[in-house]
């Protein structure tokens, strides 16, 4: 045998050996016993800001919250297989009423955690006026919005755009970028791509603080963008999951929380 | 140091992904390498059915994979009701679920490097050992296997990578949820999707020299072996 064959036999029982040690590794090792858990399915918009609220949960109730982000419309689909949450903060109030009447969802354990608002934004300043003329202008290349169909911040938008009669006109000139969901639409801003987008106040507010250029449309111009929450029938820790969503609602730290990340309240 | 530079949740994550490629390749060894050997040798007419089948996953999208699969192993699918006849919690949201995700997801890269090996090792040396006695396992083991054992190392190390990148799959069957399925590159889309772009870079940047590296050594593999080729 040459040396080179040799060398290539040599990597490959190594590589065997490497192997093996992952599998018996892999046995080995046993979840630790840990406090009581809740698993949370929390909508993509609000998943940065329940990160930062968590660890505030976690010191006064002494258990851990096991945060899982995605689309309200993936984790509906994966709520009605079986999947193993025990709370859900969605992105809309459709899902959560549809579990609730499906029974899948905890009956009168629905309510409004946040109310998300509508901004159309540009990273530089004086691209956006605070009256959004700019948008009856023309005088840009491109807008970004989320997809109407599956993001509510992009139904909102659709419905803006509809309400100061550009909607058609946009979509005829070909000056609408849209993107999968409303963390897409920022993106494109963010890099320059679009010249402004309609995104969550969320996003970019920081602290009550927003950089760049942006306008507020009235409320009157869309439906709320109301977000619910609901505890899974399915649970087997509702005491829990009744604790998390009542401090989520009533405390103090969590409602400047929520307001600070650029959202409103229920009233 | 390395506690420092990724959090405890990326780490959980890398572990979770390393353990869930490593156990996939050693499934997939074992489960390819007789399926490989029949398509390599086999006359029948189903062999073109066999090879398309082996194939499907490189040209389904992972999602539609995932979505299958989450319908299939689902309380009311038909691997979720076996598994409760059998008294066993179903495998969907569970880190069995994505081995069995992972395992069809790279099931290609392990049979098509085998069954090009297998074939490339022809029936010349297994008929000589035949006439040496040798008996068909022994054959197999001992002629066959040493002779095909590039397409072994690209298989493994291919199915291995390609494990690690993947990402449709194991968030549709996953549920993304923290310490059980939640791999490194649901981090990833997790720290882009929170906007923390340098949590995101620290992971993509493990992955992208985890997968090179691990190219490397197919290749070097690869090119050791045509040198041999070229002396003899």
């Amino acid at each position: 045998m040459t040396e080179p064959a040799r060398h290539s036999m040599r990597l490959g029982t190594r590589m065997l050996a490497l192997l093996c040690l992952l599998v018996a590794l892999s046995g080995l090792s046993a979840p630790a016993v840990r406090a009581e858990e809740l698993n949370v399915a929390v909508a993509a918009n609000f998943f940065a800001t329940l990160q930062k609220l968590a660890p505030k949960f976690e010191q006064a109730s002494g258990n851990k919250l096991l945060l899982s982000s995605g689309s309200s419309g993936q984790f509906y689909t994966q709520i009605r297989e079986g999947a193993p949450f025990d709370v859900l903060l969605s992105a809309d109030s459709d899902r959560p009423k549809q579990l609730e009447a499906e029974g899948l969802g905890l009956a009168g354990s629905r309510f409004t955690y946040a109310i998300g608002t509508l901004v159309l934004w540009s990273p530089k300043p004086d691209v956006v006026d605070r009256d959004g003329k700019v948008l009856r202008g023309g005088a840009f290349h491109m807008i970004g919005i989320a997809d109407p169909r599956n993001a509510p911040y992009g139904t909102a938008a659709q419905q803006v755009l509809t309400a100061l009669g550009l909607w058609q006109q946009l979509n005829q000139d070909k000056k609408l970028a849209v993107g999968e969901n409303i963390n897409q639409a920022w993106q494109f801003a963010a890099t320059g791509n679009v010249d402004m987008a309609f995104v969550a106040l969320s996003q970019v507010s920081d602290r009550n603080a927003i950089s760049g250029s942006y306008w507020l449309p009235p409320q009157a111009l869309y439906t709320p963008l109301q977000q619910d929450a609901v505890i899974l029938t399915r649970t087997s820790k509702r005491a829990l999951a009744e604790t998390f969503l009542k401090w989520l609602r009533a405390d103090p730290q969590a409602i400047a929380g929520i307001k600070a990340a650029g959202y409103h309240i229920a009233e | 140091m390395i506690a420092s530079f990724y959090s405890p949740d990326d780490l959980v994550a890398l572990w979770i992904s390393l353990k869930l490629a490593a156990v996939t390749v050693a499934l997939l060894l074992l489960l390819c390498t007789p399926l490989a050997w029949w398509l390599a040798t086999t006359r029948s007419r189903l062999r073109v059915l066999g090879e398309a089948m082996a194939a499907l996953p490189l040209v389904l999208p992972p999602t539609v994979l995932g979505f299958y699969l989450l319908l299939f192993l689902g309380p009311y699918g038909w691997g979720g009701r076996l598994m409760h006849h059998l008294g066993l919690q179903p495998l969907s949201f569970s880190f069995g679920g994505l081995v069995i995700g992972s395992m069809l997801y790279s099931m290609p890269f392990v049979i098509q490097p085998l069954q090009a090996a297998f074939h490339a090792v022809g029936t010349r040396a297994l008929e000589v050992a035949a006439t040496l006695r040798a008996r068909p396992w022994d054959r197999f083991f001992t002629v066959a296997v040493p002779l095909a054992r590039r397409g072994f190392i690209t298989g493994s190390v291919l199915a291995f990578a390609h494990t690690l990148g993947e990402f449709g799959v194991v968030l549709m069957l996953g549920g993304n949820i923290p310490g059980r399925t939640q791999t490194a590159s649901i981090v990833i889309f997790n720290h882009v999707e929170a906007l923390d772009y340098s949590g995101a870079q620290r992971l993509s940047i493990t992955l992208l020299v985890a997968c090179f590296i691990l190219l490397l050594i197919v290749y070097s593999a690869n090119r050791s072996r045509a040198e041999v080729a070229a002396v003899a």
